[in-house]
């Protein structure tokens, strides 16, 4: 591992921009991987942020007594939920609005946003307060607040250094996890007027001392929501820093937004996923704050608000319902856990996708989400390790996502030149002495065919040299190094 | 907002998810149904199994509509492969001791309350507290008679957020202490509500030995039981104080809520 003495080049922020026009996306993205790949300072970065992560994720994952087996039962209660959405969601709904909660629904991102709009319109909100919502994130909502003239403010400490550098989250858990902290010690420099430091924790106290006034003042919280409890009526909201518990106590409002995925059916299901929630996603043993909230403030309670609203947001998430064959990455639990064992990820970085959702799980349901033709090249973004499979808490074959992603894109817009590419590699492949006789060709015109680069080869070899050719076939030297067997019969040769 | 699009956009969305449900899904990558379901007998009880053929299956009935639904909970089946809680109280009481402290909070254990108000004395002199909030609770209370500063009591009927933001410290009760993990289950009904156990800058929780249980599901079952069903409207496992790895993935404690965590333990 490369030790990161030298400061690591910047990001390109142009790769920032939240959503780029569908037909560029695929440009835009060999683009930011070329350049992100080349960029050996931003990816020893990375890979050093990410090393504390492995050795205690290790750690926690031992804790269990069979992490594997424990596996088994979170994707079962997963799976025993969203195929049971029908039934379950409108239970959820039923035992929240029991509680006093208030349940909004949203088809898409426009209808979503409208509705978050209204409340804040309906309760006058003066200031907003917001703890990280990756559906936010997903609806563009803090853009669609600040064009109607709100304040909003994030207070997870990540997401405000992303919110100060006019940025989206770099990773979906981590969201500035490629900013060094001579560049946050200068951003809270220039936005909030304190003195340099070089110190992360003199970094945290100072966000944590801006925020303080805004929790007590804001007379809206908006947060999300990882699970919502069908036996119950309560939504889990699971945090490191205790800005989702403020933003849902101190405001007037609370304004939950939430995926209709992210159903369960028993509280104690909870027991489960919390663990291995934290386990795979920051190598805790649990989060520092997992809370259950069961709508607003009940009497006799001290405090907390008098309202409480949840937004639920499709948004595509039934077309991936519809999909039996991908149904399962709706059993997400946005752990981060594949993108953080991902090498496309490690090498591309977070803004190079260009999605909501980054790493190997946002490359099976973004095309989903915003159209299998413009987003397929996400999939083909892919080493096909499998490191994303076996990383998941819930198990998600992601990587095979990935492939059938692949191939539907391939049915659905057929490459005309692959194809042809593929019949003629059939052809020559059935007959072995077309085979060889190409060989032999390929052989001796490799230093030409080096030398003159032509298109096919001229990528490849941007960044990478062949090996001089052999003098003799693969089956020949084969042969030649055989024992000398009389009247053996050779099979499968050909 | 009209009530009249709310409702249609909740059907919209009912219908298309019945739709989408229409086909089934094989289950899980690496697990597998015992038999196929028989349309004779829709009800018929099918074994859903893990990858591990040694280990307690997972068992099923299957629907009308060909799903096993599950006749085990997650959780049962999950317990003997999630991190050990302990058997006995002692082995729960020194699991919790070593995961608190691994987690960087502190534990004081107290034979008696006079010994428990007694420490509190001592840290609040130690910290040169100014003022301390609190809520009523026979554990709570009989500690505040001692200290040398002043105390703000977290009340329903007049509470005062910035009051309560003046304070060094909240002292609190809990719901239960989970071995398995280190947390700390506080709830809006026995804690003093939402924010006294997140906004002062010291958490302090006082709690008896017999609060410690084994796993979070006998926290969150002691809860119910504790509720008769009608939980709080805010349920909190606390693991740790709050923390931060956001800058340069390095751990920092206190982001927004408490620095430190304080846990009294008494008997």
């Amino acid at each position: 591992m490369i030790v990161n003495d030298s400061p690591a080049p910047s990001v390109g922020h142009a790769a920032a921009t939240p959503q780029p026009s569908p037909r560029m996306a695929k440009k835009r993205f060999l683009h930011d991987a070329a350049e992100h790949v080349r960029d050996t300072g931003h990816r020893a970065f990375v890979r050093k942020a990410l090393s504390g992560y492995y050795a205690s994720r290790d750690l926690q994952k031992a804790r269990f007594r069979d992490w594997e087996h424990a596996r088994d039962a979170a994707s079962l209660a997963k799976w025993s939920a969203v195929n049971r959405l029908d039934e379950l969601l409108p239970r959820f709904v039923a035992a929240f609005e029991a509680n006093g909660g208030q349940v909004h629904w949203a088809r898409d991102a426009e209808e979503a946003r409208k509705i978050v709009l209204d409340l804040v319109l309906a309760v006058r909100a003066k200031a907003i307060i917001k703890s990280k919502c990756m559906t936010s994130e997903e609806i563009h909502l803090n853009a669609a607040l600040e064009a109607d003239g709100y304040g909003v403010v994030e207070s997870d400490l990540g997401e405000f250094i992303q919110q100060l550098r006019g940025e989206p989250p770099y990773h979906f858990v981590f969201p500035c996890m490629h900013v060094r902290r001579d560049e946050i010690s200068d951003l809270f420099g220039k936005h909030l007027g304190t003195a340099p430091t070089d110190s992360p924790e003199e970094l945290t106290m100072i966000a944590r001392r801006h925020m303080r006034r805004l929790y007590v003042d804001a007379d809206v919280g908006i947060t999300g929501a990882n699970f919502l409890v069908a036996e119950t009526g309560q939504i889990s909201i699971t945090e490191n820093e205790g800005n989702a518990r403020l933003t849902a106590a101190l405001p007037r409002v609370h304004i939950a937004i939430s995926g209709i995925e992210k159903v369960v059916e028993h509280l104690d299901d909870l027991a489960v996923l919390l663990p291995m929630l934290a386990t795979a996603g920051a190598g805790q043993p649990m989060t520092c704050y997992n809370t259950l909230y069961a709508g607003p403030r009940r009497p006799g309670e001290a405090d907390g608000p008098e309202e409480m609203h949840l937004v639920l947001l499709d948004n595509s998430r039934t077309a991936i319902l519809a999909d039996p064959e991908q149904r399962d990455s709706l059993h997400c639990i946005r752990c981060g856990a594949c993108l953080n064992v991902c090498p496309i990820f490690k090498n591309v970085g977070g803004f190079t996708y260009g999605t909501t959702y980054q790493g190997p799980i946002g490359s099976v349901i973004t095309p989903h989400l915003r159209g299998l033709a413009d987003w397929n090249h996400l999939s083909a973004a892919s080493s096909l390790c499998g490191a994303c499979t076996d990383a998941c808490p819930v198990r998600i074959d992601i990587a095979h996502h990935l492939l059938h992603n692949r191939r539907n894109a391939a049915r659905t817009a057929p490459n005309a030149w692959e194809r042809m590419g593929h019949r003629l590699f059939a052809m020559v492949a059935r007959r072995p002495w077309l085979f060889g006789l190409g060989g032999a060709i390929f052989r001796r015109t490799l230093p030409l065919l080096k030398a003159l680069r032509p298109p096919l080869l001229r990528d490849w070899l941007a960044s990478r040299d062949l090996p001089a050719a052999p003098r003799q076939s693969f089956r020949r030297q084969w042969d030649r190094r055989q024992p000398q067997q009389p009247a053996a019969p050779r099979e499968g040769r050909a | 907002m009209s009530g009249q699009t709310e409702m249609s956009a909740r059907e919209v969305i009912l219908a298309r998810i019945r739709e989408a449900l229409r086909t089934p899904a094989p289950l899980p990558h690496g697990l597998s149904a015992d038999s196929q379901p028989q349309e004779s007998q829709p009800h018929q009880r099918t074994a859903v199994t893990t990858s591990g053929a040694s280990t307690a299956g997972i068992t099923g009935t299957h629907t009308p509509s060909g799903l096993p639904t599950l006749t085990v909970l997650p959780e049962e089946v999950a317990r003997p492969w999630l991190p050990d809680g302990g058997e006995t109280p002692a082995e729960r009481l020194q699991l919790l001791v070593e995961n608190l402290g691994k987690l960087r909070a502190i534990v004081q254990r107290v034979p008696d309350l006079t010994a428990a108000s007694d420490y509190l004395f001592t840290i609040a002199r130690e910290r040169d507290w100014q003022r301390v909030a609190w809520h009523p609770h026979p554990l709570v209370e009989p500690l505040l008679a001692g200290v040398p500063c002043a105390t703000y009591r977290v009340d329903a009927a007049d509470f005062d957020k910035n009051a309560l933001e003046s304070c060094d410290a909240g002292i609190t009760s809990c719901e239960a202490l989970v071995a398995q993990t280190g947390s700390i289950l506080v709830s809006s009904a026995t804690s003093g509500g939402r924010a006294l156990s997140i906004l002062p800058h010291v958490h302090v929780v006082v709690a008896a030995c017999d609060q410690i249980v084994a796993t979070l599901a006998d926290a969150l079952h002691s809860a119910q039981a504790r509720h008769d069903g009608h939980l709080p409207s805010m349920l909190s496992f606390i693991t740790g104080p709050s923390r931060t790895g956001d800058i340069e993935r390095i751990l920092v404690l206190g982001a927004h809520g408490p620095k430190e965590l304080i846990l009294i333990l008494v008997g």
